[in-house]
């Protein structure tokens, strides 16, 4: 279904922009008035991470007149894999100064407006309200229902892109739709998996380039919105599989028990982020990175359980751990190894998943399990700083 | 009568990283539970309390099986079954 074009021609363009943006103008679908839509049109980007990456290079590349980009984070060396809109010099800075510096030397023509702030329920409806269209690329299931809620709330369409190792999703969501054609997120998932069932690619990984094949449909879409030219992805679900080099389309249709968005709620309950495991954190017996380095020095007898998967166990792991990858088993298998009162400290990445199979190895009687606090990040930080981190 | 079932990477760890597997069953219902005794675990992934997971999404062909049967959607021969689940990396 095509739709109207999402923002009027109000902008001009100056005798360089006419240059610069020439072969858009020589398509008859764009043409002038498309170019002056793109000039006159206010995009936010959530995130300046994978997804945002691609899709504000070309957003900036393609003149739209106001990008506004918001994002907390800063520039590590493990985003330069896919985020390709940072650069080694500028590792460190913040994630939205370093995409702006970019995005300044591509296109001078574009104006933008960065937002350092965590996104947020208080603020989310009174700053989408500001924008024409909004660009979801966050990486997590509590900003995603956020973005998604308050793009109902404030009206807006929103292209939305998802990522995991080689396989993505996209589509647009508009609950004001013309014509009723009006879906959100929630009419395809309308709850979040608990987050030990929520793998990040912090943990699972991702394939970098498809980072560019998600985010350059997204601004594919974000284009055709504003521009009213082609039929968007409203109603359809992009799924792409890079491994099988297939796009497949899943028809999205009005959840059969959905409710009205009236009103935003806590996300990080909805989720399941304010109730680790279902237990209080004082429940838990923890040792910190600093304190496990004097244990081992000195000589205390103890074991230490990786229970990260064989990836990240062959990029790093401590000295003298034993690998045992969490699964439905391990704790079987923990017992065949060291019976239930071995001094046992278990870690992962940064702490979680280790703690989920401590709670059940504590269900099943071991008498002293601890969890090492952080992880192996933090061991890496605090005491061995020689490492690879990830 | 087998049908074609696409696993999803989050579940290929419990399918021995097969991304497609032949399952016989009458109904989607029926297929999970064969899936089951073949590779144990997957149902859990899936099913709550006997309903789908709100967070997964099934396709008969290209049916969301939400707006046909639900676990009830009847299957024949040759029908291929995908198994979508929420992600969010970005």
């Amino acid at each position: 279904m095509q739709l109207p074009p999402l923002v009027d021609p109000t902008a001009t363009l100056g005798k360089e922009e006419i240059s610069r943006y020439s072969r858009h103008l020589l398509i008859p679908d764009v043409g002038l008035d498309g170019q002056r839509r793109l000039k006159s049109a206010r995009v936010l980007v959530i995130g300046a991470g994978g997804l945002g990456s691609p899709t504000l290079l070309y957003l900036a590349a393609a003149g739209v007149g106001t990008l506004g980009i918001i994002d907390f984070d800063v520039v590590d060396e493990s985003n330069l894999q896919r985020q390709v809109i940072h650069k080694v010099s500028t590792v460190g800075q913040r994630k939205v100064e370093s995409a702006a510096a970019a995005i300044r030397e591509l296109n001078p023509y574009v104006n933008l407006e960065l937002h350092t702030d965590r996104l947020e329920a208080e603020m989310a409806v009174q700053l989408f309200s500001q924008y024409d269209l909004i660009l979801d690329g966050t990486d997590n299931f509590a900003t995603r229902y956020l973005v998604n809620d308050a793009c109902v709330l404030a009206g807006k369409p929103y292209v939305w892109g998802s990522i995991f190792r080689f396989e993505g999703q996209v589509s647009v969501f508009w609950e004001d739709a013309p014509r009723g054609a009006g879906l959100n997120y929630r009419d395809l998932y309308p709850e979040p998996p608990p987050p030990e069932l929520a793998p990040s690619c912090s943990e699972g990984g991702v394939l970098g380039i498809l980072c560019a094949s998600i985010g350059s449909i997204m601004a594919t879409e974000a284009v055709k919105l504003i521009t009213g030219i082609g039929e968007p992805l409203l109603g359809r679900l992009m799924v792409y599989d890079a491994l099988d080099m297939t796009y497949r389309q899943i028809a999205l249709r009005r959840a059969p028990d959905r409710r009205p968005i009236t009103e935003l709620s806590d996300y990080q309950a909805f989720c399941g982020l304010n109730r680790p495991l279902g237990v209080q954190e004082s429940d838990i017996p923890s040792i910190s990175a600093v304190e496990l380095k004097a244990l081992r020095e000195r000589g205390a007898h103890h074991e230490v359980i990786d229970v990260r998967e064989r990836t990240e166990w062959d990029i790093v792991h401590i000295d003298g751990a034993r690998h045992m990858p969490k699964s439905s088993s391990i704790a079987t298998e923990i017992e065949a190894c060291f019976g239930k009162d071995t001094p046992l400290i278990l870690h992962c990445k940064s702490g979680l998943r280790s703690k989920a199979v401590l709670l059940d190895l504590q269900r099943l009687g071991f008498s002293d399990v601890r969890n090492l606090e952080g992880g192996i990040l933090a061991w890496i930080r605090d005491v061995d700083a020689t490492l690879p981190s990830y | 009568m087998p049908i074609s079932v696409s696993i999803p990477t989050l579940l290929r760890p419990l399918t021995q990283d097969q991304k497609r597997i032949e399952v016989e069953g009458a109904t989607v219902r029926e297929l999970i539970e064969r899936m089951d005794n073949q590779y144990p675990g997957i149902k859990q992934r899936l099913l709550d309390g006997g309903e789908m997971h709100r967070f997964v999404n099934v396709y008969v062909n290209d049916d969301d099986i939400r707006f046909v049967d639900n676990l009830g959607t009847v299957l024949k021969d040759g029908d291929n079954v995908t198994i979508l689940p929420a992600v969010a990396g970005g």
